[in-house]
Parts: C-alpha cells; sequence; structure tokens
C-alpha cells in the first residue's frame, strides 16, 4: 500500500459505562488510522470493545449510561466527539453509514423499506421526491435485490435474512458516504448468505471506493477482505498489522491464540478457537496487561505494567511485553 | 382483512345471544315483580292481570325468547327508525321494552340519560388521551428525570385511589371548603348564554377532573412503558445512525411503534370507563347511566337493567373487534389469513 492520508484519526478513546454494578471499562485508550479507500478489519472476542469503540465515533452508544470520557476523533478536519450534534448529524448515514449485526431488529418494523433507504436521503440531500425514489430503486438494484420497484413497498418481516440485510446495506450506502462501518454484518446469517452478503460489500468497495470498517470474531471472513487488522482485547487495540504479516506472523500472544496456537496458513479454514481462561474483568481499567492470566508466555512485568501498543516492524504494532520472534522480554527487561 | 372483520363480526353475534341468556338467567333468579312497587291496595287478581299482560308467567325460555326478539330486532328497528325518520314494518305497534317501573320504553331512557354521562365520560376520556400519551412519552424519553419522577408520583396516586375517595376528597375540598365548584351535577341546566356555560363547565370540572386522574394514570403508565420497551430497540439506534434528530426518531420511529398496544387498550377501555362512571355518577349525583343503572337495581326493573346490562356488554364486544381490527391496520406483520 502506497502512504495515504487518513480519513479518520481516532486518538485515546476511552468510553465507560457507569451501570449499578459499578463502572464497565469499555474502552481504555484505542488509537488507531483509517486511509481513504482502505478495507479495516477489527477483531476480538465478543465483549473486547469493537462495537462500542466503533459507536462511540458517531456518539451512537446509549448516554446515558455510556460517556465517552477521553479522546480524539478526527473526520474530515473535525472532531466528532466534540462536534455539536446538530453537525454530527450530517455526518451520520451522510458521510459516515453504519451497517448492524442484525437486521431483522436493527429495521423498523412497521415501517416500509422504501421509507426507511429514502429517510437518508430526505435528511441528507435535497432530491425531489421522484429522484429520491429512482435513487432507492437504484440502491435496491446495486445490493442484488430483485424486483427492485416493488420491494419498497415491502416491510422488513417480508424478506428473508439475507435480503434484510441487503437493505441495511443499501440503507448505509444511500447518501455515498466515505465510511462505512459493518458491525458484525454476518453474524446473524447462514453461512451461504454470508458469503453472498461479504461479495457484495467486497464489490461495492471496488465500485465506490469507500473505505470500510469490518467488525467481525471471525478470522476467516477477514483474511480474504482486508487490507489491514485491528485485534482488540478488553477494550484495548493489543496488535495492529497488514493482513498477511497478522496471520504470517502475529506478535501477540491473544492473535496467536485466535488463530490456533501455532499459525499454521495452510491449513484452511481457520476459526476462531477457544482461548482458555475468562475474558477480562471490565470494572477496573486495566493497570497491568489484561491477557496476562490467560497468557502462555507471561512474566512478571506483565503483572506490573500494561505495555503500550509500540511498532515493532514496519506498520506491525503491538502490546506485548514478550518478544515472539526471540522468544524473550522485549524492551530490554 | 374485510373477510377477517364479517368473520369477526359473525362470531360475535352467537357471543352476544350466550350473553344475552346469561343475564337473563340471572336476573330471572333474581326476586322481583312487576307489581312490586304498586301500591299493596291493589286487588290480587288485577296483580295477576298486570303479571300477565308483561308475559311474567310464560316459561323462561320464551320470556327470552321474546326478549331476544325485542332487544335484537325491535330494538334496533326503532333506533333506525328514529335515527332516519322511516318507518320500517308496523312501526307505530312496534312492541318495545317497556321498563317496569315508568313504564316507559327502556332505551327511550336510556337515550335520555346518555348526553350526561357521555359529557362527563367523554370530556374526561379525551383529556386523559391528550395529557397521558405526551406524558407517557416524555417521561419514557426521560426516564428517572425530575418530570418522570413526578409524573410516577402523580400517576401512582391517581391509579391507587379509588374515584368514590377522590371525589369524595375534592366535594369536601373545592365545594364545602372552597366553595369553587358545584358538589352536584345539575342536569337540568340548559345552556343557552355565557353565564350558563359556565355553570356547566363548573359542574363538570370536578367530575370530569376526578374521572381523567383516574384515566390518565393508568393511560401513561402504559404508554411511557410501551415507549421505554422500544427506546431500546436496535431500529432506534439504527435510526439515529441514519442521521435522523430526536424529534423525527421519537416521532416517526418510536411512536409509531409503541403506540400500536397504547391505542388497542384505549379501544379496550372505553366499554369500561361506563362501568367506572357508575361510582363517580353516584358521588357527584349526575343524573347519566350509572345512576340509572343504581336506581333500576334498587326499584327491581328487571327490564332496565336487563337492557342497560345487555348494553354494556355489546360495547365490549364491539370495542374488542374494534381493537383487533385497528390492531391490524397498524401493525404490518399482524396477518390474517
Ligand atoms: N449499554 C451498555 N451498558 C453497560 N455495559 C455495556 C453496554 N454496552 C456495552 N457494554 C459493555 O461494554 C463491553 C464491550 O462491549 P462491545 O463493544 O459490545 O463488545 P464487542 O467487542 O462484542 O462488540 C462489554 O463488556 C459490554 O458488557
Ligand atoms: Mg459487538
Amino acid at each position: 500500500m502506497t502512504a495515504q492520508s487518513p480519513i479518520l484519526e481516532v486518538k485515546d478513546l476511552e468510553t465507560q459505562f457507569h451501570t449499578q454494578d459499578g463502572t464497565v471499562h469499555a474502552v481504555n485508550g484505542v488509537s488507531f488510522d483509517l486511509n481513504s479507500g482502505e478495507f479495516l478489519g477489527v477483531v476480538g472476542e465478543s465483549g473486547s470493545g469493537k462495537s462500542v469503540t466503533m459507536m462511540s465515533l458517531l456518539r451512537l452508544i446509549p448516554m446515558p449510561p455510556g460517556k465517552i470520557v477521553a479522546g480524539q476523533a478526527m473526520f474530515e478536519g473535525r472532531d466528532l466527539l466534540t462536534l455539536e450534534l446538530e453537525d454530527l448529524r450530517t455526518v451520520r448515514g451522510g458521510r459516515i453509514g453504519f451497517i448492524f449485526q442484525d437486521p431483522l431488529t436493527s429495521l423498523n418494523p412497521v415501517l416500509t423499506i422504501g421509507f426507511q433507504i429514502m429517510e437518508s436521503l430526505h435528511i441528507h440531500t435535497k432530491l425531489s421526491d421522484e429522484k429520491r425514489e429512482a435513487r432507492a430503486i437504484e440502491l435496491l438494484q446495486l445490493v442484488g435485490i430483485p424486483g427492485a420497484k416493488k420491494r419498497l413497498e415491502s416491510y422488513p418481516h417480508e424478506l428473508s435474512g439475507g435480503m434484510r440485510q441487503r437493505v441495511m446495506i443499501a440503507m448505509s450506502l444511500a447518501c455515498s458516504p466515505r465510511v462505512i462501518i459493518a458491525d458484525e454484518p454476518t453474524t446473524a446469517l447462514d453461512v451461504t448468505i454470508q458469503a453472498q452478503i461479504i461479495e457484495i460489500i467486497r464489490d461495492l468497495r471496488e465500485k465506490l471506493g469507500t473505505a470500510v470498517i469490518w467488525i467481525t470474531h471471525d478470522l476467516g471472513v477477514i483474511a480474504g477482505l482486508a487490507d489491514r487488522v485491528l485485534v482488540m482485547y478488553g477494550g484495548l487495540i493489543v496488535e495492529e498489522a497488514p493482513v498477511g504479516e497478522l496471520y504470517a506472523n502475529p506478535q501477540h500472544p491473544y492473535t496467536e491464540g485466535l488463530l490456533g496456537s501455532i499459525p499454521r496458513l495452510d491449513q484452511k479454514g481457520m476459526q476462531l478457537i477457544n482461548i482458555k481462561g475468562q475474558p477480562p474483568s471490565l470494572y477496573q481499567k486495566p493497570d497491568s496487561c489484561p491477557f496476562a492470566p490467560r497468557c502462555p508466555y507471561v512474566f512478571d512485568r506483565c503483572r506490573e505494567e500494561n505495555p503500550p501498543l509500540l511498532e515493532v516492524k514496519m506498520g506491525h504494532s503491538t502490546a506485548c511485553w514478550w518478544d515472539m520472534d526471540n522468544q524473550r522480554p522485549r524492551y530490554g527487561s | 382483512m374485510a373477510q377477517y372483520v364479517i368473520r369477526r363480526i359473525l362470531f360475535a353475534i352467537p357471543t352476544l345471544v350466550v350473553i344475552s341468556l346469561i343475564i337473563f338467567a340471572i336476573l330471572d333468579l333474581a326476586p322481583g315483580d312487576p307489581t312490586s312497587q304498586l301500591p299493596l291496595t291493589l286487588p290480587a287478581e288485577v296483580r295477576e292481570q298486570i303479571r300477565e299482560s308483561l308475559g311474567f308467567n310464560d316459561p323462561f325460555i320464551i320470556q327470552w325468547l321474546k326478549w331476544m326478539q325485542l332487544m335484537f330486532i325491535n330494538e334496533p328497528l326503532h333506533i333506525i327508525d328514529s335515527i332516519f325518520n322511516t318507518c320500517i314494518g308496523d312501526c307505530e305497534s312496534r312492541a318495545r321494552i317497556i321498563s317496569w317501573s315508568s313504564r316507559a320504553p327502556a332505551v327511550d331512557i336510556i337515550f335520555q340519560r346518555l348526553p350526561q354521562t357521555l359529557w362527563v365520560l367523554g370530556a374526561s376520556f379525551v383529556l386523559g388521551i391528550l395529557i397521558a400519551i405526551p406524558v407517557g412519552i416524555i417521561s419514557a424519553y426521560k426516564q428517572y428525570s425530575a418530570f418522570d419522577n413526578i409524573g410516577t408520583f402523580v400517576t401512582m396516586i391517581g391509579y391507587s385511589a379509588p374515584t368514590f375517595f377522590t371525589g369524595i376528597l375534592a366535594i369536601i375540598v373545592f365545594s364545602v371548603w372552597l366553595g369553587w365548584f358545584p358538589s352536584f351535577y345539575d342536569s337540568t341546566l340548559v345552556v343557552n348564554s355565557w353565564d350558563t356555560f359556565l355553570a356547566h363547565v363548573k359542574q363538570m370540572a370536578m367530575p370530569v377532573a376526578v374521572l381523567t386522574l383516574f384515566n390518565t394514570a393508568a393511560l401513561s403508565r402504559f404508554t411511557r412503558a410501551s415507549v421505554l420497551d422500544n427506546l431500546n430497540e436496535d431500529y432506534v439506534r439504527t435510526a439515529r445512525s441514519k442521521g435522523l434528530g430526536e424529534t423525527m426518531v421519537v416521532t416517526t420511529h418510536v411512536m409509531r411503534n409503541s403506540l400500536i398496544p397504547v391505542v388497542t387498550l384505549i379501544a379496550l377501555q372505553i366499554p369500561g370507563i361506563f362501568a367506572g362512571a357508575i361510582i363517580t355518577e353516584q358521588i357527584f349525583r349526575i343524573n347519566g347511566l350509572g345512576a340509572l343503572l343504581i336506581t333500576a337495581i334498587g326499584q327491581a326493573d328487571v327490564p332496565m337493567v336487563q337492557t342497560l346490562t345487555f348494553m354494556f356488554a355489546f360495547l365490549i364486544v364491539v370495542f374488542n373487534l374494534i381493537a383487533d381490527v385497528t390492531y391490524g391496520i397498524l401493525d404490518p406483520r399482524i396477518r390474517y389469513d
């Protein structure tokens, strides 16, 4: 990849939920960039803060109990986290589109597909009624929904799961956004439908040049799609690398665990295998490495200090005190 | 849809027949005699003749069938005739259900009393809806805010304090102590000037307020719960992610979903308010249907009680049907085949 200017720069994002049981530290200082047109994969076990991170960017988390405590998210020269709500709304759906996990619950059951697609156009564009309808039909065709014109009148429950997710995709594309954030868009679907949806996104991205952030817990999905991957654990990014590099040469024990303890790229169908132990409690802010209790390479320093995310090779960063390549502590400790 | 409605109406007929049988049977078991209100000096033969002429000595089943004919055929025809000024069949000599105590057709008396009841009930019901829905929506949207907490407190009082308590309290405070409102309702008042209009508003104020408090309490709680359910739904987040403002999110997305059960509840409550009015009318001395029913029971006026009870039952059946149909119209997920 040639050096590109990032269109989204996230710095030190921290999000907490103040619940009755205590403060949930869901995101604990996440920083990453997204280049224009880039396909960024985000992986991690469920509960690692992937959704909260991305939803925090557009302030879509429920507030309260949620609170964005710190951070910056620069997009087109403005900080999304401090932007006036009015201006943020022009970004939501206009410049950044969102696709959610469960297309059945994410679509309004009592409004027609057409209404829900055209609603975006209504807010963000000055198109006339006929033009809006024409655009909605065009979008439905783009995501491969047959009989698009008739479908405008349908309600979500009249479509299959895959068709509904296509509608969600069409909706997020309505105003030609620069970035699409897809939060596990295929998790709720059958495997064959999953493949179709992935194909559609891949096509659209080539056609439209939109940058995509694809959240998943399935490393197999990401392998063929992403340019770069972020690995999240306990509300932190623990590793970041170009996709081939990450698979060939994981630099964090957690990633290694995700890939199946010894990474073998020749092995087909890499899948998330269970890593022994519990995900970390998010009720305290991590002051040591959150992965330490489950880590096969753990040593004293891991329990004393939380390792920062640092670049260990060109474009490859990890947050780990252990040097996996040389099997010894990193940074001279 | 039309097919469903027709099927439901056809089902309603046997329901009403069974209801009428039950009402008839219960009242038949109750002690009562059409001549019991007549002077004791009346000779026994005359009494017997009166009984005979009213069909009181017929077997139960014959009495019921006769009454059914009056209730299901004659009375509806009469109502149609008087609305459209027509004369279907032998309209002059058509038999009617006659009140034992007043000797006038029961339905005519009911229609005389209806306006008083409708004024108070209708006003408090409409007012209740107009207050309850916005209050419920705002309470849910601003859950645990000062507004919500005050609303919770007031509705808790409104819901748990029965109208015979709040009504009497209102009379003591506003009529007896402060003298702002009359303590009873004058149904002979004719509104023909500003002053009489004001008097009418004044006499309606307390009963309407008492009933409204009660109606609003339940409905606003229900609205609040329904809106809360929907506010946490994924589609609300989707709506926000499209860039919709909060007003639009709440009005087009949340309300469109959460008001479906509310509308149904309102339809189901309409017959219930007639029943609720019995107590309120008693307290404020409103000469409406509730008072009519109580008096009729006191006088063992069996035809009147039968007619009123059956009308309440009829309203319940009709509004159940209306509730089901509106639900289907409002929620596209409901299918009728
Ligand atoms: N509304 C909420 N209230 C309290 N805690 C929340 C809420 N939403 C998310 N969390 C917590 O934040 C953490 C991260 O969640 P999430 O970002 O959804 O994980 P995932 O990586 O599976 O997308 C989880 O521990 C979750 O329990
Ligand atoms: Mg998630």
